[in-house]
């Protein structure tokens, strides 16, 4: 019989997929979508953005991404404030009617890092205007855990710098913010390839953000795939509980019995 | 035509014969009202105001909408 999980509760939603993608820096939304598709992903983040009032035939995300099969998680890419963060998210919230969301605040242009202080008063802002935030973070122990206390609904730790691929940088930390964490704890940003995915899965976080990986995979819908089996792949092997190390050979075939 | 009102739009300037409802800007601009919200002076126009509520000569309107990101 195949193994069943639990669902990915978030804010009182399930999710069967614990893979959430973005739909930034694709060929085109064609790809993105089919990418999605691939991925098993039910959530997908978005950004929020003036119209085109020039090429009012630039084609729009909503056609090829629909918003009833997948659920929009609009994110705050660009704000460096609360007030800009919370701007952005009521005209979010506005397009489309939901209150989850995404919270990044970035605090520097070169490494993409999350302005912490500015992130905590951003979510006390939003989740006083009744959002679910689900914030991207720096992956101190003690920052994650006051996002938490504040009531945000998911705290998602970076692995490494937006869109660097650099992988799990620090292992440690991320398990730490696991097992104090009351909420789903996601690793957003710095997955490079599959098996970063599972590592991080393996450590026992609920799930994995990613954009950058498979979007510029040389074939990025093969590469959505990937994510997805490691995903999978990483949540069981956490499940079914790793053997542990030993520093010596252990033989797998008996040793009594020799003839 | 010294009557035209002038309204920013996601930071440009257009001319219009008298102020409009948001349904009507919208429909002047060929922007299809479910895809996209309204901002008029930093305040959120709901959708179900689009066709009372009026833009003023020298007002700010943003127009957004969902794009790729991650």
């Amino acid at each position: 019989m195949a193994f069943e999980d639990e669902k990915l509760v978030i804010a009182g939603r399930s999710f069967s997929s614990r893979l959430i993608v973005g739909t930034g820096k694709y060929k085109d939304y064609a790809e993105n979508a089919a990418a999605a598709e691939a991925a098993g992903a039910e959530i997908v983040t978005v950004a929020v953005r003036r119209v085109n009032l020039t090429d009012k035939d630039a084609p729009m995300l909503v056609d090829y991404i629909d918003p009833q099969k997948f659920t929009y998680l609009p994110n705050t890419a660009g704000c460096f404030t609360g007030e800009d963060a919370v701007r952005t998210l009521r005209l979010a919230r506005e397009a489309g009617g939901w209150d989850l969301v995404k919270l990044e605040v970035l605090g520097d242009e070169k490494t993409l890092y999350p302005n912490m202080p500015e992130t905590l008063r951003s979510a006390e802002l939003l989740i006083k205007e009744g959002f679910q935030v689900m914030v991207y973070c720096s992956d101190d122990p003690i920052m994650a855990k006051r996002l938490e206390d504040i009531g945000c609904c998911a705290i998602m730790p970076l692995a490494a710098p937006i869109g660097s691929g650099l992988g799990i940088q620090n292992p440690v930390n991320i398990r730490l913010i696991i097992e104090q964490a009351n909420v789903p704890v996601l690793v957003d940003a710095g997955v490079g390839t599959a098996s970063d995915a599972a590592i991080a899965m393996e450590l026992g976080c609920d799930g994995v953000l990613m954009n950058t990986a498979i979007a510029e995979a040389k074939m990025p819908i093969v590469m959505a795939e990937a994510m997805k089996n490691a995903v999978l792949a990483g949540r069981q092997a956490y499940l079914a509980g790793r053997m542990p190390k030993r520093l010596y050979a252990d033989p797998s075939s008996p040793v009594g019995g020799l003839i | 035509m010294g009557d035209s009102i002038e309204i920013i739009i996601n930071g440009e300037t257009q001319a219009f014969d008298a102020a409009v409802s948001v349904a009507e800007l919208l429909a002047r601009l060929g922007l299809p009202e479910k895809k996209i919200a309204v901002e008029h002076n930093l305040e959120i126009v709901p959708k179900s105001a689009y066709a009372s509520h009026m833009v003023e000569a020298g007002d700010r309107i943003e127009i957004v909408h969902f794009i790729g990101g991650g």
